[in-house]
């Protein structure tokens, strides 16, 4: 009994004494990174209508062209049912969409990534799209099918930003230090981005294979690490009123939450005008922001907008 | 981002179609209420839709209806009872109340609930092709009962300055009476026998504009089944999918508090920027007329370039 309970403590006291090594390495890693690249401007914003104004007419035709912007959806066969929503819905704004899962889905059309584990769907999918069409889209952004997104308002969002510059946006969350893009809210890469990432996915080391030795970090966080490694840091996305652009809840939380905490300004403290992303909708919700956001809307207002965005072809529901 | 701020900076095209319209077609909606229900609806309904009016008091009102007069929400107050079997008696006599009035200062006169969501620039769109003269009403129409049909309590309905007048002069001959408690129908069949007529409020494609339930219920194919009363009481054949609901829809019905609020984001403030929409209708002609005369001098090529 006794040695037992002594072999007991011995294995708590080393992996105590492990956890907390990595956990100190972790930090430092981080910490160092952090010294070496001080970058100025952690919260993006949208350009503001001074700076739209100073941009031409011709430049705003081959502007709305100059975004190519690339989208990841990454699916596993639970999801059948958002994939199909998603499928349907926004996922036909962006130049090219496609679908990474987990395994070979009947009937759903996808890149099988053939692993269950999110971390390596991710760093694959990132591989293919870097192999394939690093030449052809400048944007990268990667979503959960639980997600709805506007790819407009995210071209608008990355209006005057150079994308051989590394970007790395969305709704980012803090974990002590350490900053990280929530995959929940969309994840945004610039192609210089996607370049460095590329190039460190190779050596193991710095991007590993699994989550962690002993506990899986979740795959968004890993890539935040990774991309540290690279000398590319999360940024959070804010319009020019400081209200987050990417969000990881629907407009039904936000309204609800608006409606207990601000009941006096429930739609004006809610969400941004020019929202990218929402999430934790389901599929109906999908089809209901669609009609939202491309139809529904009071006869009359009409806008001097930067850009111009054509619907896309063969579909009604926009 | 509020765009419209834009106005203030240079002029601005934008707003003058709204302003126009808002100044040429005059509306009173008056909203359905009740004591209990204050807090719970009308007050969402004061928070969204309805601030889209009384901003130029004669051009726009919206009342709320109550049996008990609340001076400080405010309400109107029609001393009658509450329940669901009085409710064509409230709505004779808010329409008295409405005619006793207003009749002169609006030209349409818009019933709703007070869990309807109405988007009254696309109301002041539709009705600018027609003239308060004419004995008109729209709404959702419904085909059964009544040879031109007429329309459905929930999603709303609008009368012309016409049909009001024959309608409230039409219990004071007693062509009409209050033949029984649902209202709609009543109203309907009381509009027959004043040849007021039912209008075709469905946008230039087709697609209804006033619709008895959420966008949810419309929009998704099976949510609303197969043999609900729905689909055999639509007088034109509903659609299904997108093509169930105009992009300038006039009202929904059964929005609860989230939905009125979230009605209200998706419509007036959430778009999708530089989108260049597939249904662009026209203005009728004698506005569009009135719009260019304004902006005969503005170059909009010389405006974006000259900040």
């Amino acid at each position: 009994m006794l040695s037992e309970g002594s072999s007991f403590l011995k294995g708590v006291m080393i992996g105590s004494i492990f956890y907390a090594l990595i956990t100190v390495l972790g930090h430092i890693k981080i910490g160092h990174g952090n010294r070496m690249h001080h970058h100025e401007h952690h919260h993006l914003q949208a350009p503001n209508k001074e700076e739209i104004l100073k941009i031409s007419e011709d430049e705003r035709m081959e502007l709305s062209r100059s975004f190519r912007v690339y989208c990841i959806i990454l699916v596993k066969p639970r999801d059948v049912s958002l994939w199909a929503a998603v499928k349907e819905t926004w996922t036909k704004h962006c130049d090219k969409a496609e679908f990474f899962s987990s395994e070979d889905v009947k009937v759903f059309e996808s890149i099988n990534m053939e692993t269950n584990d999110m971390w390596l769907m991710m760093k694959k999918a990132y591989k293919y799209a870097f192999d394939k069409y690093s030449d052809q889209y400048n944007w990268f952004f990667l979503a959960r099918p639980t997600t709805f997104a506007i790819i407009e308002n995210l071209k608008y969002f990355l209006l005057k930003k150079d994308p051989s510059q590394p970007f790395y946006i969305g709704h980012t969350i803090k974990s002590g230090d350490f900053e990280y893009v929530s995959v929940e809210g969309g994840i945004v890469l610039s192609v210089e981005s996607l370049k460095r990432l590329n190039s460190l996915l190779n050596t193991s080391e710095k991007c590993p294979e699994q989550g962690g030795m002993i506990w899986k970090i979740s795959e968004d966080k890993q890539l935040a690490v990774c991309l540290k490694y690279a000398g590319v840091f999360a940024e959070n996305a804010e319009d020019a009123e400081g209200k987050d652009v990417f969000n990881t809840k629907s407009v039904g939380l936000f309204i609800k939450e608006a409606m207990t905490n601000h009941p006096d300004q429930v739609v004006e403290g809610c969400c941004s005008d020019m929202a990218v992303t929402f999430n934790g909708l389901t599929p109906n919700q999908m089809h209901v922001m669609m009609y939202g956001v491309y139809r529904l809307r009071g006869f009359g207002h009409t806008f001097n907008d930067a850009l111009i965005f054509l619907p896309p072809n063969g579909s009604d529901n926009d | 981002m509020n765009f419209n701020a834009d106005s203030s900076q240079h002029k601005d095209e934008n707003t003058d179609i709204t302003e126009n319209l808002y100044l040429k077609v005059k509306i009173l909606c008056w909203v359905m209420t009740g004591p209990q229900n204050l807090e719970k609806k009308a007050k969402h309904v004061k928070a969204t839709w309805a601030q889209h009016c009384n901003k130029v008091s004669q051009h726009c009102k919206v009342l709320l209806m109550s049996s008990e007069e609340n001076k400080d929400f405010p309400t109107v107050g029609l001393k009658n009872k509450e329940g669901r079997d009085q409710l064509y008696w409230k709505t004779i006599k808010a329409f008295q109340y409405v005619r006793d009035h207003y009749l002169e200062d609006e030209d349409w006169f818009m019933k709703a609930d007070d869990d309807t969501y109405v988007i009254l620039d696309n109301l002041r769109w539709l009705l600018s092709k027609y003239s308060p003269e004419e004995p008109i009403y729209f709404g959702r129409r419904f085909k059964p009962f009544v040879k031109q049909g007429y329309m459905s309590r929930g999603a709303g309905y609008v009368l012309s300055k016409q049909a009001l007048k024959r309608y409230i002069d039409a219990f004071k001959t007693e062509k009409c009476t209050h033949s029984s408690s649902i209202e709609d129908l009543a109203l309907g069949k009381c509009m027959k026998v004043m040849n007021v007529e039912a209008g075709d409020s469905r946008d230039t494609t087709g697609k209804e504009t006033f619709h008895p339930f959420v966008p949810e219920h419309h929009l998704i194919k099976s949510y609303l089944p197969r043999t609900f009363w729905y689909w055999n009481y639509n007088y034109y054949p509903p659609g299904q999918g997108p093509g169930c609901c105009s992009d300038l829809a006039v009202s929904f019905h059964y929005a609860d508090s989230t939905t009125m609020y979230e009605l209200e984001y998706l419509v007036d403030h959430l778009r999708a920027y530089g989108y260049l929409y597939r249904y662009q209708p026209a203005l009728p002609e004698n506005i569009l007329k009135e719009v260019s005369q304004v902006n005969k001098n503005d170059d909009p090529k010389v405006k974006l370039e000259n900040p």
